[in-house]
Order: C-alpha cells, then structure tokens, then sequence
C-alpha cells in the first residue's frame, strides 16, 4: 500500500495515495472536477483545460488531471477564478462548435451540453462565422463532424492505446486541427466503434445508429453479446421494439464499456428481413408457411410415433442458445427418447482441462485475470481477431502494468508488438512452450490462454508443464460462440450429460457420426447449421429444425420452427472462462418463440412432465444438478458474471480430439450469423491480418 | 526511397542521440533535412520515414502538419517569410507583406510558376529586436523597409 497524502479539497480534509492524480482524488472524496480529455485509464493529455483548479501558492490555476497530489496542498476548485475560467473554457470550446443539438445524435448524452448546462455562459461574446468543413464518412460505421470536435484526443488514444490500432490521430494545427483516419480518406481498423462511444460531444457518430432516434427515446437492455464467447455486455437501446444501438457505456458487465464491432453493430441480423416468422413444414417437397398450431400437431405425432416406435434419434444443440434451453434439450432428448446422440459444434477441450485440473483450485482463469495476472502466455490463438475483449484486457494488462507476454501461434498477430517473447509455432506449440520454459518459470504467476490446437493429450501435458514451474497457474480453454461453453457444460455431449458426468449407458453418436449415420429416424436440430459443408446420411430422417433463418440445414428440413434469438429471451449463457451471466430480453421477432418455450410446447404435446418450463426455474434446476453451476444467484440477478467452480473430479471424457475444432472466425464473421450482418458485410478489412 | 549518402550518413548520426526504443524523437530534424534535399514532405518521404522509425504514417502526418517549417507542398527556390506578428507589425511588417504580394504577385503558402519564390506570411520568427524582419530561406535579414526587400529580391538569382 502506497504512503497516503493529506491535502485539503475545498477546506474539507482529503487522503490520497501518494502519486495518485489531484482529479481522482477529489472524485475519491466526492468533489467533481469537470474535465473532457482526462479519461481513466488511458494517457495522460491535458488539452482541454477543462480541469483548471486553484492550488495555493501556485501562480497560476493548474490542470487537475495531471498534477499529482503533494503533502499540505490547498486546493479549491469552486473559487471565482476556477468558476470564472470554466465559463470561459467552455466558451472558446463553442467558438465553432455549431450548436446543432437539436439534431446531433449526441444530444440529450452530450458531455459538452451537460458541461454547459451546469458550468457555463448563457452568452457568447464571439460574433465571429463559425469555421466550418462538411461532414466526412470515414467507414460503413464511422463518420467525423468536424466542427463538432473538441480536440480532446480520447478517440486518438483509444485507438492507439487501448485497441492497438492506431487508427485515428490529430492533423494540422489551431482552428483547422481535426482528426484524421489511417488512410488518407477512410478508416482501415478493427471497426469497433471505440472512438465514437468514447467522444464526448457528437464529432463521431455511428452509421448504425446515426438519426434513429434521439437517446430519451430508447429503452436500454443490458444483455450479453451473441456472438463470439468472451461474454462482453452489450446494452441494448431499443425503439419500438427495434434495436438500434448497442454500447455498454455503464461499464457493467465483465468488459466495462468495451465492445468490438460484433457487440456494438453486429445486432442488425436481429431485424435481417430473411428473419423466420412463421414455422415452415414441407409439402409437396416444398417448405411452406404453416401456422404454428399446425406445426407443433406435425411435430408432436412425429415425436410421439419415433418415441413409440424406439426409433432412432440424432439431437443436435447450440453454440449460442442459453443454458437453460441447452439443458433443457438435453434432458428432453435424454429422458423422452432415451437417447445419448446429442452434440454440438465443439471448438475447444474443456472436458480434458476440467479433467487434468481435478483437485486443484483457483486454476480456471476469468476475464479479469487477463488484466490482472503477473505474466500470460497465449498459444495458438489469434486474439484480437477471434476474442477482442481478452485481448483488450491483455493489452490493458501490458499497458497498465508492464505485464509480460508470450505468444506461440502459427502465425503473426497483434499481441506479438507488446510480447516479451514471440514464438512461431503451430502443430508444435509444445515444444515452443517448453523452450520458454525457463523465462516462464521466472514469471510470479501465469495465466495459459489456448485455442484449439491445444487439446486432449497434448492439454494433460501442458497443464503437467505448468504444475512443474512452481509458480500458480492458471488456465482459459478459448471456445467460439456465446454459449460453446454452457453447451459443454449443460451435456450436449454424447459420452457426457450436464456437469461432466459419464452418461448412463452407452455413449452416444458425435455430430459428424450422427450426419454420417444411415438409420436415423428423426434428426432435432436446435439453432445450429450442420449442413453447412456436410450432408445428412439418413434420407428417411425426418428433420426439425429451430433457427432464425432458413440456413443450410433448414433448406434439408421437414419441419422449420422460427426461434427467437438470444436478444429476445431471458436465460443465462457462460462464457469461455466459464463466467455465468444473464441474458435480458430486449426486442421481440412476431412469430418466433424461444427455443425453451419450443421444447416447453413440444413437452406439453407428448404429455411429458419436464417441470415448469421458464428461465429461471430451469436454471434453479441446472443450480441444483450441474456441477460447478451452484453460484451465487445475487451476483448473476443483478447483472454480474459468477464463475462455475471447477467440477473437482475426474471428467471421464472419452474426447476425440479431431472433433475439437474453432471455425476460424475473424473479428467480421461470427459463423451462419455472419450472412445476416449487413454491418459486418459492409467492413471491408476483413478477414485477416490487418495490423499485425 | 533512397536519399544522398551525405542525408544518410546525417539520418544515422541522428538516431545515435536518441536513447534505444525512442528513436521516434528523430522525426522532426529528419523530416527537416529530407524536407531541404527532396524539396517537399511528399508522401513517400513520411511512409519512409514512419517505416524507419516503427511509428504509423499518421503520425508523421500529425507532426507535418503541426510545424509550420514542414511542407507538403514544393516551395520556391527562394522562400520568402515575412513577419508580421506584434513586434513586426509596429514596425510595418504588414505593409512589408502586402508589398511582397505585389512585387512578387504571390499570397499567402503560394509559390510562382517558374518555381523561384514562395511566399509566406509568418509568426514571430524571434527577430523582434530588428522588427520588422524577414528570412529567405535559412537567412535573416533586419529592419527590412520595402525598397531594402526590393534589393534583396533582386539580388536573388
């Protein structure tokens, strides 16, 4: 702990730890310096002057946010000379400033209307014409106003600093400086709408989001992002029903108020016109628009003659329904078929690092251990490309804390610049990571990142080489998709139900055995898209499918059910460092159910008793019955993440290491739903290696 | 792009004052000295210099742009910078520069078709004890009155 400093804040006494800024420790003692270029986390600027403050014995007023605070300092920062330099502050920040408000996006959540609003002049005296330059498009999703900036570098720093990027940076000099892109004209980036969320005034607006709406207007949603499986929080902001932004600007949720491009614009598949409303059944050899009481009669005779009959069924699940509905399903197919062919897309080797961990604690790595840890290594994933909020936690932990890192991927990526050791090496990581492991063994603690070369033997053997440094040693197996983890977690396995444990009887058929096999009677496919690059063996099979679109694997179907995506649902999904966290409904699709709400239905049909079908009833029920997943209710109620506990017993995984495979994605695709995004479409960088 | 030996051999010394990893501090004395041989800040020159010393293009631009001395424009053979900030202008820097508009049918940042002169109206060139003042190039010349500045014009080759 830091030596504390006793200063004294507008004559009440303040404690500060020594070297801590004067702006942070007035707001530490409840008193509020205004300042727009001052931002926590990132570089230090003063440039707007906003913070000016009055320090006995100093000559002039000083810019709180970079003068430290010192032993017996006298502070006032509501003098006549502080207030009367805000005034004047602000009106010289208005000089061109055009005061559009009306029409800005901005307006209603403008720092600069707030900060005139309670500190400045009702007047102006500049009469002088507002310097003036057009509006300029940078990217599908940013534009710059110029005349509306500040100049207050937040979006320049976020860019270099924060992202890695360095996309955006301050040309020219005086009344004509503004901001300018990577390319001349245009922006080259990750396309992550950091510097628009960060900007104060309304300089950088969204083309997502631009003249939708005025911000009084929306309801806000915090749910969590249903694309990749970092689990970030993305609040909603939804009008009449229809999202149109999303931002975390309450930093909740583990990622604080970042969000790569998928969270914050990626939403639009949601309101895709090729969106499902209505249940499809096949007629005559055509998909045809049925009614869902028609539906639901075809599909529960269907499931009650194969359930007569013994017949043979294939269940596959989801990467991003939520746990519930993954349990759910599980349970459905497991008690009322009788079946353990239940699989998904599996992307990373949980089970074996659940199993080589057994009996150890505090060894599965969070989100905030990325930012935390004294030392990470990162095998074989391209981070800032496949999970954006780690590696901005990373990079947060390299800048923050000069944390050092290793890389050992195939190929070259973002993190390799902060790296304090780079190694190339694909099928061979093991023996890249046993060279380093004499640096390694020197670090205080490691946090292991690994992607999906890392898996079954060759994981038993990593974790063995972590216990042989001597140091904690903590581990994340990177999965894809919003929920890849809960599917894990929840059974959609075939040797494993919920909790990792061994199935009653024998193990079922894996997803590529069920596609391959002849004899199936009836193949449920919940909100995946198998068929994408494969084909169904079974042609007698009678298909279900519940999706959002008429993917691959609904053109094949029998059956097409509308289901709701993870945006209109309530449930909970665990995110790759197995963090539980709640979904909230925020919009609705007409005619699309919930895939919890599908298989209540179906239930009710067959007579079949699966106890009451809703979000947290089920989840009351995977609490009580899934290993690991008896966390505190509170936190996730309120919108905080809570990790599972390890299962602390063997997992016997019988894993088959060719069937653990990532789908590649890259900051722009996030598999089937990549289609529906016009956003992502529309960014042209990707997929790659930009800014490596 | 390739320099002069002798710009190369200034470019080396130069990175030796910079401690290891701060070698970005070279940037300004070399886009100053590049700026001299190449006659512009074109934008090859800022890829290259952006690409020596591991920083973005962008920031180089930043630093072009913030420097009046930088150009991305060609000068003349000749430029010509008059002072007309507070302590030139008392002493008829202003006049001075409307008199060089004239006689050399120039504004403000333009330079004359055949490439001799440029022009250019500057803040204080740190000559105010011999107000007004202008520079031609690197060269000072104090207490300049319209008929010395024509002299000195014509004493331009």
């Amino acid at each position: 702990m830091s030596n504390l400093v006793k200063l004294t804040i507008n004559d009440t006494p303040v404690e500060a730890p020594a070297g801590s800024l004067l702006i942070d420790a007035a707001k530490t003692a409840g008193i509020e310096i205004p300042a727009f270029c001052y931002y926590e986390g990132m570089s230090l600027q003063a440039a707007c002057r906003m913070c000016l403050v009055e320090i006995e014995k100093a000559p002039k007023l000083m810019a709180a946010c970079v003068v430290p605070v010192a032993e017996g300092m006298v502070v006032r920062t509501e003098s006549e000379a502080v207030v009367k330099a805000r005034k004047t502050t602000l009106e010289f920040l208005l000089t061109n400033h055009p005061l559009d408000c009306p029409v800005c996006d901005k307006g209603g959540e403008c720092e600069l209307q707030d900060m005139v609003f309670k500190y400045g002049a009702g007047e102006s005296r500049f009469t002088e014409v507002k310097h003036h330059v057009p509006e300029k498009q940078w990217s599908p999703v940013v534009f710059y106003d110029g005349p509306r900036c500040i100049l207050c570098y937040r979006c320049v720093r976020v860019c270099n600093e924060g992202m890695g990027v360095g996309a955006l940076g301050v040309v020219n000099r005086g009344v004509v400086s503004e901001i300018a892109p990577s390319h001349g004209d245009h922006l080259e980036c990750d396309e992550c709408g950091s510097c628009i969320d960060i900007c104060p005034v309304g300089a950088l607006t969204s083309g997502a989001y631009r003249y939708k709406t005025r911000p009084w207007e929306m309801e806000h949603t915090g749910t969590i992002c249903t694309h990749c499986s970092d689990g970030c929080k993305t609040t909603l902001g939804t009008r009449n029903g229809e999202i149109v932004r999303g931002n975390n600007r309450d930093r909740s949720g583990v990622n604080g108020e970042f969000l790569c491009v998928k969270g914050r614009y990626a939403f639009d598949f949601n309101h895709h016109p090729e969106r499902l409303q209505a249940p499809l059944l096949r007629v005559d050899g055509k998909l045809e628009e049925v009614s869902w009481s028609r539906a639901l009669q075809v599909l529960v005779e269907k499931f009650k003659a194969v359930r007569d009959a013994k017949g043979n069924v294939g269940v596959i699940g989801s990467t991003r329904t939520s746990n519930e509905e993954a349990f759910l399903l599980q349970k459905f197919a497991r008690t009322v078929f009788g079946t353990n062919n239940i699989d998904h897309h599996r992307s990373g080797d949980v089970a074996t690092l659940l199993d080589a961990l057994s009996g150890k604690t505090g060894a599965l790595g969070t989100s905030a251990d990325c930012y935390t840890s004294k030392a990470v290594l990162i095998i074989g994933a391209d981070l800032s490309q496949q999970h954006p909020f780690l590696a901005n936690q990373i990079r947060a932990n390299v800048r923050h804390h000069k944390t050092p890192v290793y890389v050992v991927t195939p190929g070259a990526v973002r993190e390799d610049k902060t790296a304090k050791k780079a190694v190339r090496a694909g099928e061979d990581w093991l023996a890249a990571v046993e060279n380093l492991k004499g640096s390694l063994a020197g670090e205080k603690e490691l946090l292991v990142v690994f992607g999906d070369a890392v898996k079954g033997e060759g994981l038993r053997k990593l974790v063995a080489l972590g216990d042989s440094l001597g140091i904690p040693v903590k581990y994340i197996a990177l999965v894809d998709y919003a929920n890849s983890r809960g599917a894990m977690d929840m059974g959609l396995l075939p040797d494993l139900g919920p909790g990792y444990h061994a199935v009653e009887g024998k193990a079922g058929l894996t997803l590529p055995q069920m596609l391959a096999a002849t004899d199936l009677d009836l193949v449920w496919v919940v909100g995946a898209n198998p068929l994408k690059k494969a084909s169904l063996a079974s042609s007698k099979a009678f298909v279900v499918v519940q999706d959002l679109f008429r993917t691959e694997t609904a053109e094949r179907a029998d059956l097409v059910l509308p289901a709701a995506s993870a945006y209109e649902k309530n449930g909970t999904v665990t995110n790759t460092c197995g963090e539980v966290q709640r979904l909230k409904k925020a919009a609705d699709t007409v005619g699309a159910k919930t895939d919890l709400a599908i298989i209540g239905l179906i239930a009710r049909g067959l007579g079949v008793n699966l106890g009451k079908v809703d979000a947290d009833n089920v989840f009351a029920e995977i609490q009580k019955t899934v290993r690991g997943y008896n966390v505190p209710l509170p936190v996730i109620v309120t919108g905080g993440a809570a990790q599972t506990q390890p299962v602390n017993g063997r997992v016997p995984s019988n894993v088959l290491p060719d069937l653990i495979r990532s789908a590649g994605d890259t900051l722009f695709t996030t598999g089937t739903l990549t289609k529906y995004s016009k956003v992502l479409n529309e960014v042209m960088e990707g997929p790659g290696g930009l800014y490596r | 792009m390739t320099f002069s030996p002798q710009l190369e051999a200034r470019f080396a010394e130069l990175l030796t004052h910079y401690p290891e990893g701060r070698q970005r501090g070279a940037l300004i004395p070399m886009l100053m000295y590049a700026q001299d041989e190449i006659g512009a800040v074109t934008q090859e020159l800022m890829e290259e210099l952006a690409k020596r010393l591991g920083i973005t293009t962008l920031q180089v631009d930043e630093v072009t742009g913030y420097y009046s001395m930088l150009h991305k424009k060609p000068q003349g053979r000749y430029h010509l910078q008059v002072c007309t900030n507070v302590a030139c202008m008392l002493r008829g820097g202003a006049e001075l520069y409307d008199h060089a508009c004239k006689k050399l049918n120039l504004g403000h940042k333009q330079t004359a078709a055949d490439g001799k002169f440029s022009l250019e109206e500057v803040e204080c060139i740190g000559a105010c004890s011999w107000a007004p003042a202008i520079q031609v190039n690197y060269d000072f010349h104090h207490e300049v009155t319209t008929g010395k500045l024509d002299e000195i014009l014509e004493g331009l080759k």
